[in-house]
């Protein structure tokens, strides 16, 4: 690779940025040299970036390789210790992100900024009111994001209340609300974790757009597969350090990969066929309405058996995660019933989260922080939540805190947990190393049946690898799992077979071989073109 | 006022004879605090005038808590304090302890009797200073009906109400009197909303005159009755100058000067233990005339009230009182 | 990435400055500004401090007050601890004591006459019994019909505090005396003083309030650290109060926990009523919590909740009560008043502005840690 004709400049190991001479102005952005420490911690270390005026570059990098660092002090919420921004070739101080703004950055997070109860065009007049009269600034505003829709395919009802929209529409909403605001540059921070292959695509085509209106785009993403489809260079963060600049259509995702992690990376999972013993969970019209009334499950049928990776695909918030809670026993089903082990549950006698897991279930929940870890809690103390009562961790009335350690440093010799220190506050373990314990946990415990929500959330690509290698030894070693993940990378490469969940019921069942993201993505969209037409009975499996 | 300095004066006579000149006086307030604009104010007011006559200084303390009593009467003790002064009946347990544990030092308590051989305790003849302002309330009343609004419902305020109606019945057999007590908590005596309630709901029954005897409850009484253009009569300290034509009279009971002279005594040497019951006859207990109430007084009532006065002392009206029996059957 | 990272990312200050810094800059810091008034007042501070440092410890009878004190503290403060790992925040400590005190108060009443060693036990089960049930009704509440603990608890200090008035005006007054107090208790059934017990070994020390219960607290901050820390019920509760998500995912009931929280935190407050009741006025009266309840709260947050830092809080508003009214003593100028401007004001930046000088902390610390870093 030679570096003069990259934007992004310097390759690892090359001299630092300032060295090279200055490539003019067609550059939309330049950083030169940034440093940010955290305390004794080098968040980002002498990186350089270059990001051609019109282009779309990709950043990407692990999970605290530091590329949301970066992007911060770009948008001014972070100070660099040292270093000098250029923006369109002239140097920029970005003290706030006003200053940011007034740059013509607009940034698009990850996690909406967003008022639930204002409308769409309230949301972003909202901190750019402009005029003394609010109606004026609507006013104003009204015909100004008119146009912009028009140019960009970003239709959305500026008259709708945000609250009511979909996330793919809310995305949408942020991109106007960075547009309007005047952006020449977006930023977007892991935008498709939330959407559908269909809304992604539909990404893409905006973002197509605006690059072609000569808007430039940085895309942060750990995706290889986005990087690959949409930008035109990318650059690779790793450890703080930008370690290499690429022209995408001259790399390769194993390289990229090897490039994020640092060594080589198995992409695809290597598995044996599966055996499928007997049936180990089987649900039988399972439905369950929350507490606001709204019904989640609406009659779910499905088994799973001994030695299967039975995997449930959907867009989040499609039935997922309630079904994962109706089998674990947080949440008793409305109607209908399941069989776990030979023990029926249903409406009148709902399982017990203590209960069921003394019947041999395990369970991954998807969101480490809100259900599977006390974030204050010891390292020791998170592995044996929901086994604290269990005779082996307990005397007469104390305690015992040698064998809750020992389990401790146990599971995290197993499973590889960084740092060895039972004694560490569970929220000081970076995502990957989390998921780590709260997987030892439960695998550890030798359940007949694992119930697995999004296992790689949040976790870097060293610790995917490991996590997806366990949930398959489980598979062989006769256990049945039920994975539940919007990834369908994860789904298609771990499941035996694949479940795929919409509004609350199974639309339809693929064999692994045969799926690929476009029927899965129709699917997860509720058609199934094999069915032509959306279908409202569970796949009976 | 004269006729109250004899008493004191024949008070210090009476006195025996105990050692004169240095003394270190204490005196150890109520939870209520030295600003009651009541009964402690009036013990404050009292051992101010010692002070500034004397320019002897003394030491205070105002109780936050219960255990502080005892705290606080052992910390004065133990520094030499003598005399030292309990203001109100709640500091008796705590007097007793310590009074028993320094015998050579002088100790008084204003309310309570506390049979020690160095201790003074002082109480006051509440009933028959009532009695005179109940004589008085119903020579003025001209509907026959008159009230009386209560602080805390505890024996020595129905001391207080046994006297009034004694004094009410004592001028017309036939007039009805409403009582009413605020509360049972001592926040009944620093409740002025409610005592303005109360005063007022009498006042709607056909009362024309209210007497209150409830501590800062009774600023209320004394409101509402100036608002309805009715009278009313003050209690403790000379109420009188508050709402000039409205307030009829005012019960004293002169704890500043029980307070002044316990101080003195100890410093004159005519310091005596035992119990001194102030009544009408030692000047403990009085109605107040002064130039805010005399236009509601007339000549004939003024002649009445010292006809009463002088026979509750000469013994010819004897005044019930409630505490000894427990019962006001009147 | 790393854990110092995390740890200054997030913003954890190192566990001894979290712990025992922060307070003692903001104790410094309250006294700072009560200095402040003092000198407007015309007083020297410093000698206000050295009366109040002397009046809280300078002599026997002056230890025995604060540790007095400090035994209601400890068990309101570790009332309100045990309900605040539960994620529960009792401000009804006030009238759980006082319920315990009646608890105590009706059971010697009724069994004076019998010998010390059943009337102790006995007392102590109804102090705890009293207290626990006067917050079993909030608990009962919050845990199945979701009203809010903070509004409940408050609404039984009022209906305790009438209770109390109610029974004593009406039912156990003394006939003709004028406070509403019941009879004194028979003096074998009297906690044993301090003082008592120390002359039984031959070792003399002056009269004070102190009694034994004061050795109960201390029992009882052992006992509620290994319950809260080291037993499968206090890790429950844990989990509960710091992410009941996680909990029913656990399979632990909130419900269940909640309700046992409470129970413990009443019972704790209930025992303030032994120290008052049976240790120190030996007769039922009324307000003798005297605001210890609320105190608790401050005490509990400034001692985060563990019994170490209780423990020390509670010495701590100990000596301010009993150097404070040492102060009044001393000093003529300083009222009463005064002394509960200087507590509140302690109150204030060690409980309600308790991470007031965090950020500055932080900000100190990070530029240490990059000293060392760089260096």
């Amino acid at each position: 690779m030679t570096g003069q004709n990259i934007p992004g400049g310097s390759t690892a190991g090359d001299a630092p940025c300032a060295a090279q001479p200055a490539q003019g102005h067609d550059f939309a952005i330049e950083l030169r040299d940034i440093n940010k420490h955290f305390g004794p911690v080098h968040a980002n270390k002498d990186v350089c970036l270059r990001v051609r005026k019109g282009s779309v570059h990709g950043i990407i990098g692990e999970n605290g390789a530091g590329k949301s660092t970066l992007m911060s002090i770009l948008y001014g919420y972070y100070q660099a210790s040292s270093g000098t921004i250029f923006i369109n070739g002239r140097e920029t101080k970005i003290r706030d992100p006003q200053a940011a703004i007034a740059a013509g950055i607009g940034m698009v997070f990850q996690h909406f900024k967003l008022v639930d109860t204002f409308t769409v065009l309230e949301n972003i007049v909202l901190g750019a009111e402009g005029g003394f009269l609010l109606a004026e600034g609507v006013r104003a505003a009204r015909a100004a994001l008119q146009r912009l829709e028009r140019e960009y395919e970003l239709q959305v009802d500026i008259d709708a209340v945000v609250g009511d929209l979909s996330v793919g529409l809310l995305q949408r909403v942020e991109i106007l609300k960075a547009l309007y605001r005047g952006a020449d540059i977006l930023v977007l921070d892991e935008p498709t974790g939330v959407l559908t292959p269909q809304e992604a695509d539909h990404l893409f085509r905006i973002l197509a757009a605006l690059k072609a209106q000569g808007k430039t785009i940085v895309f942060i993403t750990h995706k290889l597969r986005e990087i690959m489809a949409i930008t035109d260079y990318v650059s690779v963060m790793r450890h703080g350090e930008m370690v290499a600049h690429r022209v995408t259509a001259e790399t390769s995702p194993e390289e990229l990969a090897e490039l994020m992690v640092g060594r080589k990376v198995l992409l695809r999972v290597d598995k044996t066929p599966a055996h499928p013993a007997a049936t180990v969970l089987e649900t039988d019209n399972l439905a369950m309405t929350d507490a606001n009334g709204v019904q989640r499950l609406k009659g779910v049928s499905f088994s799973v058996r001994a030695g299967e990776i039975v995997g449930i695909a959907g867009v989040a918030g499609n039935g997922q995660s309630e079904l994962l809670e109706v089998l674990a026993g947080m949440q008793p089903p409305s109607g209908g019933r399941f069989v776990f082990n030979g023990h029926a549950y249903d409406a009148a006698h709902p399982a017990d989260a203590r209960g069921i897991r003394a019947q041999g279930l395990g369970h991954v929940p998807e969101d480490r922080n809100r259900l599977g870890l006390v974030s204050s809690f010891s390292a020791a103390e998170a592995a044996i939540l929901g086994r604290q009562d269990d005779p082996l961790f307990n005397g007469l009335i104390l305690m015992d805190e040698r064998r809750i350690r020992e389990n401790c440093l146990h599971l995290m010799e197993k499973y590889d947990v960084r740092p060895v220190d039972p004694a560490l506050p569970a929220a000081n373990f970076s995502g990957g190393n989390q998921q780590k314990i709260v997987l030892a946990r439960e695998i550890e415990r030798d359940p007949d049946l694992l119930l697995v929500g999004q296992p790689t959330r949040g976790v870097d690509i060293g610790a995917i690898e490991f996590i997806h290698r366990r949930i398959i030894e489980m598979r062989d070693a006769g256990k049945a799992v039920l994975l539940v993940s919007v990834e369908l990378d994860e789904i298609m490469s771990l499941s035996d077979r694949i479940l795929v969940m919409f509004d609350g019921i199974i639309v339809g069942e693929v064999d692994p071989a045969e799926a690929d993201e476009k029927l899965l993505g129709l699917m997860m969209a509720g058609v199934d073109p094999r069915r032509d037409g959306p279908s409202r009975e569970g796949a009976q499996a | 006022m004269k006729k109250i300095f004899l008493a004191a004066a024949a008070l210090l006579l009476a006195g025996g004879a105990a050692q004169a000149g240095e003394i270190k006086p204490a005196v150890l307030f109520d939870m209520g605090g030295k600003f009651d604009k009541s009964f402690n104010e009036g013990v404050f007011n009292g051992v101010e005038k010692f002070r500034k006559e004397t320019g002897i200084k003394y030491r205070e303390f105002e109780i936050t808590n219960e255990s502080q009593r005892e705290q606080a009467l052992m910390n004065f003790a133990r520094r030499g304090g003598d005399p030292i002064l309990g203001v109100g009946f709640g500091q008796a347990p705590a007097m007793e302890k310590v009074a028993k544990k320094f015998p050579k030092q002088r100790f008084a308590i204003i309310d309570m009797v506390v049979d020690l051989p160095n201790v003074q305790s002082i109480v006051f003849k509440e009933h028959e200073g009532s009695f005179l302002v109940g004589a008085l309330a119903a020579m003025a009343s001209k509907t026959g009906k008159v009230g009386f609004v209560g602080g805390m419902d505890i024996p020595l305020i129905r001391k207080f109400a046994c006297g009034y109606v004694q004094g009410v019945k004592y001028i017309n057999p036939k007039a009805e009197v409403f009582q009413n007590m605020t509360g049972t908590t001592p926040a009944a005596w620093n409740d002025p909303v409610k005592g303005g309630e109360l005063a007022k709901s009498q006042f709607d029954r056909g009362a024309d005159v209210v007497y209150a005897a409830a501590g800062g409850t009774g600023l209320g009484v004394l409101q509402a009755a100036a608002d309805a253009g009715k009278l009313s009569i003050g209690v403790d300290s000379n109420q009188n100058y508050l709402h000039p034509g409205s307030v009829l009279t005012s019960m004293l009971k002169r704890v500043d000067i029980a307070a002044y002279n316990v101080f003195k005594s100890a410093m004159d040497g005519t310091w005596k233990p035992g119990i001194q019951v102030l009544g009408l006859k030692e000047g403990g207990v009085g109605w107040a005339l002064d130039q805010y109430n005399k236009s509601l007084i007339t000549p004939e009532m003024k002649a009445r009230m010292d006809q009463i006065e002088a026979d509750i002392i000469a013994g010819k009206i004897k005044v019930h009182d409630y505490m000894s029996d427990n019962k006001c059957d009147f | 990435m790393s854990t110092a990272s995390s740890v200054l990312k997030e913003g954890r200050l190192p566990r001894w400055a979290e712990i025992a810094l922060l307070p003692a800059i903001n104790v410094i810091v309250a006294l700072l500004v009560g200095g402040l008034v003092v000198v407007l007042i015309g007083e020297n501070p410093l000698e206000v401090v050295k009366v109040l440092l002397w009046g809280a410890f300078g002599f026997q009878e002056a230890i025995g007050y604060t540790l007095y004190y400090t035994t209601n503290f400890i068990f309101t403060g570790l009332a309100v601890a045990v309900a605040f790992h539960c994620g529960l925040f009792n401000i009804g400590g006030e009238g759980q004591a006082y319920l315990g005190g009646l608890g105590v108060g009706l059971v010697v009443l009724a069994f004076d006459g019998q010998p010390f060693y059943v009337i102790l036990p006995l007392a102590m089960i109804a102090a705890g019994l009293f207290g626990a049930a006067w917050a079993f009704i909030p608990a009962y509440l919050q845990a199945k019909r979701g009203s809010h603990i903070v509004i409940t608890t408050i609404m039984f200090n009022f209906i305790a505090s009438t209770l109390m008035v109610y029974l004593l005006v009406n039912i156990f007054i003394k006939p003709g005396q004028m406070s509403p107090e019941s009879r004194e208790f028979a003096e074998n059934a009297w906690l044993p003083f301090i003082h008592e017990m120390l002359g039984w070994f031959g070792i003399s020390f002056e009269p004070s309030p102190l009694n034994m219960s004061f050795l109960w607290a201390l029992a009882l901050l052992v006992l509620v650290w290994l319950f809260i820390w080291h037993t499968r019920w206090g890790y429950e509760l844990r989990t509960v109060g710091q992410n009941e998500n996680a909990a029913r995912y656990a399979g632990i009931s909130p419900v269940r926990n909640i309700i046992i929280s409470m129970l413990i935190s009443g019972a704790l407050a209930g025992f303030l009523g032994l120290n008052e009741i049976l240790g120190v006025q030996h007769r039922l009266l009324l307000n003798f919590t005297a605001g210890y309840g609320f105190v608790g709260i401050a005490v509990a947050l400034m001692g985060r909740s563990h019994p170490v830092g209780i423990l020390l809080a509670a010495l701590l508003f100990g000596a301010l009560y009993q150097g404070g009214a040492e102060l009044s003593f001393e000093f003529p100028r300083i009222t009463r008043d005064l002394v509960v401007v200087i507590q509140g004001l302690v109150i204030l930046f060690a409980g309600a502005l308790e991470y007031l000088f965090k950020p500055q902390l932080l900000a100190i610390f990070r530029r240490i840690a990059l000293m060392r870093a760089g260096g």
